[in-house]
């Protein structure tokens, strides 16, 4: 054996793929510029790989489920609420949380681009941003749901909320049977991130 | 696997860029309704001859709908941008007649 490839590295020789080269470019030009600061970006990567995440918006799920009051404040005012929480975002100040009920599945949206709760779920998953999700979601929610493997009964209504600039939204939903007893750190593990855009249900407790 | 517990960004170009557009609006340079209304006419167009799947694609639109706002309000020239590729394409180039560069490129986390 002459050589062995280890992991993805690069081909030699090769150059990185282009955007990778403007991004560099860009940030360069504006360092050199004095418009941004590098610490500063590093900080907020930082903030959306490792401390930003859907485990927030599980905390907050978890707590509406066993605080009937913070329940109430949360449907009332969400931002509000999430801010007393402690997750707060430039990017995501309006926030509204749509709770799912026996007769009614919430699913979110962004059909525009990707808006999205970011200080409560961090940065969305691709297929939230895909032209596909982004187009059917509104058209045939039933279907997409279903290939998400939420199949509902007939009888429940699905409401899409169209999230913009001005208004995201977290879904709240249903909290899964066998849960009760449970506290708000167990109930917050039974939480997905899918729940919370109402692309799937919470999942239930091991026994 | 848990849902939701995949990393945030596919590729650090993807992290890079992001961010360059959140500092902007962190220092009142770039007002958030205004760049997702940009960033929507970028997606809309950027959609009408392909598919975007939201990978690559979704951070390219990015960083086209980033430039064009910065060149647009005069902040940086695609001049400057140009010439700062071409520099680091050139550096990349002279890098990869290194030995051991892959070690260098590798990131261990």
């Amino acid at each position: 054996m002459e050589s062995s490839e280890n992991g993805r590295a690069s081909a030699h020789g090769h150059l990185p793929p282009d955007p990778e080269l403007r991004v560099k470019a860009l940030e360069e030009v504006l360092v050199r510029k004095g418009l941004v600061d590098p610490a500063a970006l590093d900080a907020i990567i930082d903030m959306y790989q490792n401390r930003v995440g859907p485990r927030n918006g599980a905390r907050v799920v978890a707590r509406a489920w066993s605080d009937p009051g913070f329940r109430r404040a949360l449907l009332a005012d969400a931002s509000d609420a999430i801010a007393g929480m402690g997750y707060a975002g430039r990017q995501g100040e309006h926030v509204t949380a749509v709770e799912n009920t026996r007769d009614t599945h919430n699913i979110v949206v962004c059909t525009l681009c990707s808006c999205y709760p970011w200080p409560l779920l961090g940065i969305p998953p691709g297929w939230y941003k895909s032209d596909e999700y982004r187009a059917r979601a509104v058209r045939e929610p039933r279907k997409v749901l279903a290939e998400f493997g939420v199949t509902l009964p007939k009888d429940k209504a699905v409401r899409v909320w169209d999230s913009t600039a001005e208004m995201r939204y977290i879904v709240i939903p249903e909290r899964p049977p066998g849960s009760t007893g449970l506290d708000q750190e167990a109930l917050a593990e039974l939480v997905t991130r899918d729940s919370m855009i109402g692309t799937g249900l919470p999942m239930e407790p091991r026994r | 696997m848990t849902p939701g517990s995949g990393p945030a960004f596919d590729a650090p170009w993807h992290a890079r860029v992001f961010a360059l557009a959140v500092a902007e609006n962190e220092a009142d340079r770039l007002s958030w309704p205004d760049w997702t209304a940009r960033l929507a006419t970028t997606l809309r167009d950027s959609g009408l001859s392909q598919s975007l799947d939201g990978g690559d694609d979704y951070f390219l639109a990015w960083l086209d709908t980033l430039e064009s706002v910065l060149v647009e309000e005069g902040r940086i020239d695609r001049g400057e941008i140009e010439l700062a590729r071409a520099e680091l394409a050139k550096t990349h180039a002279h890098a990869q007649h290194e030995p051991r560069n892959v070690l260098h490129d590798m990131r261990s986390d």
